[in-house]
């Protein structure tokens, strides 16, 4: 098991035709993910690589190929109707990818998506990797942008807001022969649909993942509401990482989430919520997975 | 995107919120014309603002001598004296740092006897991802000192992005204000549009502080905005082309503008140590990582997940723009992107650039044995570091050498 998605899981991608999008489900199928159908509107009949279905909508895409879960590629004007058309289709997981949808549009999404079943990841995010037995990995489920080949199948679950340190710290476990149950991103924005509770709670409740890896950044009070419930509830091991400490207050650092605004959303407030929960503190982003395995 | 002072209070009126009568000005002479029509209908007072994308204003002392950014003028000539001192002349406040501000605009605007200040913004909550608009009778001061020594005078109203702002709950923050009759409707009316301008221009920030109960000319009580501040999305701008027009390149770093051009993600610092990096996590993370080995980071710079060889050679030219950079560091996880293709690209830029700084290369990820061996077969000077922290500690080392 792992969480969210399994190799089993039918991927459809949303703007499978732009080039990253194409880029990208291409990847995804060379990682041996199950990518059934593709939606891009005005091209339904089309197929994707000589194979995969293109749809005009999820609607049908989700009825022809009973894809589950989405990745999302669309330009950001359009994002936000894209999101809400996997919802309506029903779709149980989307994945929204694209980074630079204004906050109005999130804030919209994430009303319309209260007492639906839907869970949305993202958007400004990596995606997810649930790792396979192949070699390199493959056999997975990749949905989104993070290199497949660095991980391995295993026990350590990793949720994180940025994306290259998300790779960092999956390296890291890879290169000590540790793998990885699921690797979450949640995304850099400051209205994202699952925050890091969602995935740690999901990461507690799931038999095959022993210890979790919780990477986070300066903005908001999204890790010391994780921090929070760890402390109360957390049942395995939670090393974290928290990036940002010598960033200037009020100052945008490249996610759209990254900021001290007011004195508040500050690296030490975070590290100090980690402290006192019991979370293993890496003082270095180098030491993210080691943090970890000492208390594994 | 920060807009000026003068720029909020047209969005502001736009929605009708009330503003004190007033002009942007660029030259003495319009500062002239703006005061004469403020005192022919009436004014007795005018004040003569600085416009700058800081704050401390007030407080504030132009290099020349002048002390204040912002003066209160009794007369069309005392008007002019203090615009040409403004225009033209550049103003140090405690937010602009020793370089100061070129003040090229101010703005004339009437001054009306000010009865009471209050407090009023509307921001993004993002710990519900709603909209909140916060209110207090502790106007004119900072609303953290406020929330830190008061708590209990901040009220908070969250708005369900399904409908909108309700009436009704204007009327809940005006009544907690404790304004009345005629006040009362006056402050309903102004909430309403700003939180209206708030919403409409996709803004990240939009506050009133002070918003202030004024006696205007023949002692009339009037609710009017007499400071704002307003602050815009930039992932919202390409659907404001009006509000985008209102740029003022001047008020931005040259070099942040300059990486802008490259969708490179830089911001510039105090320090010695340039780091190039791709994705922001990674980048704020390379920052402290130098720091906690002892080093002072120079910038953060985030090519992007993508980065192309183009980009890596605008970034090292802006990085070596900044006099006070003494090394590099470069760290790249190439999750997807080849990390050959990135070693190509800085070798050409080194040698483009005749790079004499020492340079930390740290490479990680798709291709990267093929990318090692790029760096090593330059003939560059090139230190090569195996993880984040040994590249951190040998920048910070190389540095120490130099």
């Amino acid at each position: 098991m792992a969480i969210l998605v399994t190799p089993e899981t039918k991927v459809l991608i949303q703007g499978i035709t732009g080039a990253f999008g194409a880029r990208h489900a291409s990847l995804s199928l060379a990682y041996g993910t199950r990518v059934v159908a593709g939606v891009t509107p005005g091209k339904g009949g089309q197929l994707f690589e000589n194979k995969i279905p293109i749809f005009d909508t999820v609607a049908e895409a989700v009825k022809q190929t009973g894809a589950t879960a989405s990745a999302v590629f669309v330009p950001p004007p359009f994002a936000a109707d894209a999101i809400l058309e996997g919802a309506d289709a029903g779709l149980e997981l989307v994945v929204a990818i694209t980074e630079g949808i204004p906050v109005n549009d999130m804030v919209r999404v994430k009303r319309a998506l209260q007492g639906r079943t839907t869970r949305l990841i993202g958007p400004n995010c990596p995606g997810i990797v649930t790792p396979g037995t192949g070699p390199q990995s493959s056999g997975g489920c990749r949905i989104g942008i993070a290199p497949g080949y660095i991980h391995r199948q295993g026990h350590v679950g990793v949720v994180s807001r940025s994306g290259t340190l998300t790779y960092e710290a999956v390296w890291q476990l890879t290169c000590r022969g540790v793998g990885q149950s699921t690797c979450v991103g949640i995304g850099g924005d400051p209205v994202n649909g699952t925050s890091h509770l969602d995935v740690v709670k999901l990461f507690m409740a799931d038999p095959e993942t022993h210890g979790i890896i919780l990477i986070g950044e300066i903005g908001g009070a999204a890790e010391e509401e994780a921090a929070e419930w760890i402390a109360r509830y957390g049942t395995k091991p939670v090393a974290g990482f928290i990036a940002g400490a010598t960033a200037p207050p009020g100052r945008r650092m490249g996610h759209a989430g990254a900021i001290v605004s007011g004195g508040k959303g500050t690296a030490q407030a975070k590290i100090e919520a980690f402290r006192k929960a019991g979370i293993g503190v890496a003082t270095t982003p180098s030491e993210m997975a080691d943090t970890l395995l000492r208390m594994m | 995107m920060n807009i000026h002072e003068y720029q909020a209070k047209q969005l502001l009126a736009k929605h009708g919120v009330a503003v004190p009568a007033g002009e942007p000005c660029r030259t003495v002479d319009e500062a002239r014309t703006a005061a004469e029509k403020l005192f022919a209908a009436g004014h007795t007072l005018a004040v003569i603002k600085s416009q700058i994308h800081a704050g401390g204003r007030g407080k504030g002392t132009f290099k020349h001598g002048f002390v204040g950014g912002v003066k209160l003028a009794h007369s069309v000539e005392e008007t002019v004296h203090f615009a040409d001192n403004m225009l033209g002349k550049v103003l140090v406040t405690k937010q602009t740092g020793p370089e100061g501000r070129l003040v090229q605009t101010i703005l004339v605007a009437a001054a009306e006897t000010i009865k009471k200040e209050f407090y009023l913004a509307v921001l993004l909550d993002r710990a519900v991802s709603r909209p909140l608009i916060m209110a207090s009778t502790e106007g004119g001061v900072e609303i953290e000192e406020v929330a830190a020594r008061t708590p209990g005078k901040i009220v908070r109203e969250h708005v369900d992005p399904a409908v909108g702002l309700m009436p009704y709950q204007a009327r809940k923050i005006a009544s907690a204000l404790g304004l009345k009759g005629d006040l009362f409707n006056q402050a309903c009316k102004l909430i309403t549009g700003v939180y209206k301008t708030w919403w409409e221009s996709d803004a990240s920030l939009v506050e009133i502080n002070p918003l202030c109960i004024v006696a205007g000319p023949g002692g009339k009580e009037a609710l009017v905005a007499v400071d704002a501040k307003v602050a815009l999305d930039d992932n919202a701008l390409f659907r404001h082309a009006d509000i985008l027009a209102m740029r003022d390149l001047a008020e931005e770093s040259p070099l942040e503008v300059e990486a802008s051009k490259f969708a490179l993600n830089y911001i510039k610092l105090e320090g010695n140590i340039a780091c190039l990096v791709n994705g922001a996590g990674l980048a704020m993370s390379t920052m402290d990582i130098i720091q906690h080995f002892g080093g002072d980071p120079a910038n953060f710079l985030d090519v992007g997940g993508g980065a192309s060889k183009e980009q890596v050679a605008a970034a090292f030219k802006i990085i070596l723009s900044d006099p006070g950079v003494k090394a590099i560091l470069v760290n790249i996880f190439g999750g997807i992107m080849d990390c050959n293709v990135i070693a190509t690209g800085i070798v050409e830029a080194v040698r483009e650039t005749g790079l004499k700084l020492p340079l930390v290369v740290r490479l990680e990820g798709n291709n990267v044995a093929a990318g090692k061996k790029t760096l090593a077969e330059s003939g560059l000077t090139i230190i090569g570091g195996d993880s984040m922290s040994d590249a951190a500690q040998k920048v910070v080392k190389a540095l120490k050498a130099a």
